[in-house]
């Protein structure tokens, strides 16, 4: 690993690590109040203004693991990889006619995560529960994939350095870093992240504008990296006959992504501590930008390829070792000089922190809003809320750092994909709850287990290596995102039973009752 | 939403948040290599425009029918 290693890059890393995580423990002195509140320590009381929601959800949808993990889609399945890039031209115009209905029920009745709303809207305490555990399960490993984010960077900087701990190997930077974000987690709430991440992206912005203007240059210009991807995997494959084929895959991923995103915790916690719904509409118009940074970024991964630093003796060790997903560190190593990838890596790394602490956040409130104030002590203050929801998040993050230290790296990626298809479940009982009051809450619960069974079902048919399931129907072949094809059978459950369980509300169709 | 009396014909305008979705959703309409935009294939160049024709008629939607109002 040390042929890599440049003690420049090493030190610009450190040096811009610290400065700015440091900002976190001085978040706390920031639209000062009460931080034993857990609206002002989980949702900074609600006050932030469009620019800093936008920071802060840009901090939280791009994440390490965005980084380093997307661009190596494109590197490995071409075009096909691209589907990040509808799905956040989709994602906008949703955010934009829904939340701000759902920000104004939330803020008005003091809710502070969806399970919150599922329950006062239904009244519904089991399907409150199944919502609050979705969210929690489905966050952990997308937390734990900033870790193997985080993993990648270090290894392209060379930075190596293990403990033994019970008999693992465990990366002490990895360890040195998580025990900042738990730090200023702790000790800030979400004040922490929202204002590093204002930081993070200035960082961010300049790398990647350099590297869109610098590596083309460099290999020819875009026609040229766009050549060096064979010409099969440039566009998406021809419709076979008998099937909807591997375009309407490509829809279905881009569409279910962007239904699933902002039921995501960590999401929904960056919008509701929006101050208003003018402020979450203003964002949805300019999130757009972070979309257009998510595109040039997936390109990076044709970059890796027509460079060829798969090929370069340097990068085997990395390559074997994290697999694709070091073709960007191994981009940056190849291309810039070290202090520019101390720069770009600390802003990758710190990348990892902010999302990171956003969702043990979220994943805090869930715990303590919907299981613990719900089911274990339902008369606790609001003091030991906060309290509680502090402790759990450093448990969440523990949690985490021993998932991928403990378990192989493709099982917390097929952990993430289950838990894509599982949060997508939550939709009709959030979402839909907002505007049809007929449904009813155990028709949703049995909806939510029917997504959640045949989603489940789906992904293992696959062995939990692809999110995309292919249904047969009456002789034609359905390639669906399984996210999206079990929410098709979650909403036709939930809207069935609704009407079914319900007959007061049709009284016109009652047959008369012998009885009477 | 857009249920609001005393908007009128105004409230039509949300009908174009759609169109970004329609655009980036139906991919037999850009599935293709050629005509390329400064070395782009029209597959990515198609895409990395809608992101900000997107944006502009998200703009348009907020300026003509949501700003400045309390809703």
């Amino acid at each position: 690993m040390s042929d890599t290693a440049s003690p420049v890059a090493i030190g610009i890393f450190v040096a811009l690590f610290f400065l700015i995580s440091s900002l976190g423990f001085v978040a706390t002195r920031w639209k000062k109040a009460d931080l034993n509140q857990l609206d002002e320590w989980g949702l900074g009381g609600r006050r932030f203004g469009p620019l800093l929601v936008w920071f802060l959800l840009g901090g939280d949808l791009y994440t390490a693991y965005t980084f380093v993990a997307l661009p190596a889609l494109m590197y490995a399945s071409g075009g096909a990889g691209f589907f990040a890039v509808p799905y956040s031209i989709v994602v906008f115009p949703i955010v934009f006619a829904i939340f701000p209905k759902l920000w104004t029920i939330c803020s008005e009745r003091g809710y502070v995560t969806a399970a919150d709303l599922v329950g006062g809207l239904f009244r519904n305490r089991a399907l409150a529960l199944m919502i609050a555990l979705t969210g929690i399960v489905a966050t952990m490993p997308y937390l734990s994939l900033q870790l193997v984010g985080l993993e990648a960077i270090f290894a392209g900087l060379g930075l190596h350095a293990s403990v033994t701990l019970f008999g693992h190997e465990m990366e002490l930077p990895l360890l040195v870093a998580f025990a900042v974000m738990a730090g200023f987690t702790y000790n800030s709430g979400i004040r922490a992240p929202a204002i590093i991440a204002v930081v993070k992206d200035i960082l961010i912005y300049t790398t990647l504008i350099a590297a869109i203007v610098v590596i083309p240059a460099k290999l020819g210009g875009y026609g040229a990296i766009f050549d060096a991807v064979p010409a099969e995997k440039l566009i998406i494959p021809p419709t076979p006959p008998g099937s909807l084929g591997p375009q309407f895959a490509y829809a279905t991923l881009a569409l279910g992504g962007a239904l699933g995103l902002f039921l995501y915790p960590h999401a929904l916690t960056g919008l509701l501590a929006a101050s208003s719904r003018d402020a979450i509409r203003r964002n949805a118009v300019f999130m757009p930008i972070y979309a257009f940074a998510l595109a040039l970024l997936l390109l990076l991964g044709f970059m890796a390829l027509a460079s060829g630093v798969k090929q370069m003796p340097e990068f085997a060790d990395g390559f074997a070792r994290f697999g694709n997903i070091y073709a960007v560190p191994a981009l940056f190593n190849h291309m810039f000089p070290p202090w520019f990838v101390g720069t770009a890596f600390a802003a990758i790394a710190i990348g990892a922190l902010v999302p990171g602490a956003i969702m043990s956040i979220a994943a805090a409130n869930l715990f303590t809003r919907n299981i613990y104030r719900a089911f274990i002590r339902p008369d606790c203050s609001e003091a030991h809320e906060t309290q509680v929801a502090k402790i759990f998040s450093l448990l969440v993050k523990a949690g985490a750092l021993g998932f991928v230290t403990f378990f192989p790296e493709t099982s917390v990626v097929q952990l993430q994909l289950i838990g894509g298809i599982w949060m997508c479940q939550t939709l009709p009982a959030v979402l839909m709850g907002l505007y049809f009051k007929w449904l009813s809450g155990n028709a949703l619960l049995l909806g939510w287990a029917a997504g959640i069974g045949a989603g489940t079902a789906m992904a293992a048919a696959t062995g939990f290596k692809d999110s995309v399931y292919t249904l047969t129907i009456l002789g034609l072949d359905i390639p669906c995102y399984s996210a999206v094809s079990a929410l098709v059978l979650n909403i036709a459950v939930a809207v069935l039973l609704s009407l079914a369980l319900r007959p007061s509300a049709r009284p016109d169709t009652m047959a008369p009752a012998p009885a009477n | 939403m857009g249920d609001k009396q005393g908007r009128g014909p105004r409230k039509w305008v949300n009908l174009l948040l759609l169109v970004p979705c329609i655009a980036a959703l139906w991919v037999p309409l850009y599935n293709f290599d050629e005509p390329r935009l400064f070395g782009i294939p029209f597959f990515y160049a198609w895409q990395l425009i809608w992101i900000w024709l997107g944006a502009g008629l998200t703009w348009i939607v907020y300026v003509v029918d949501w700003r400045g109002s309390d809703r």
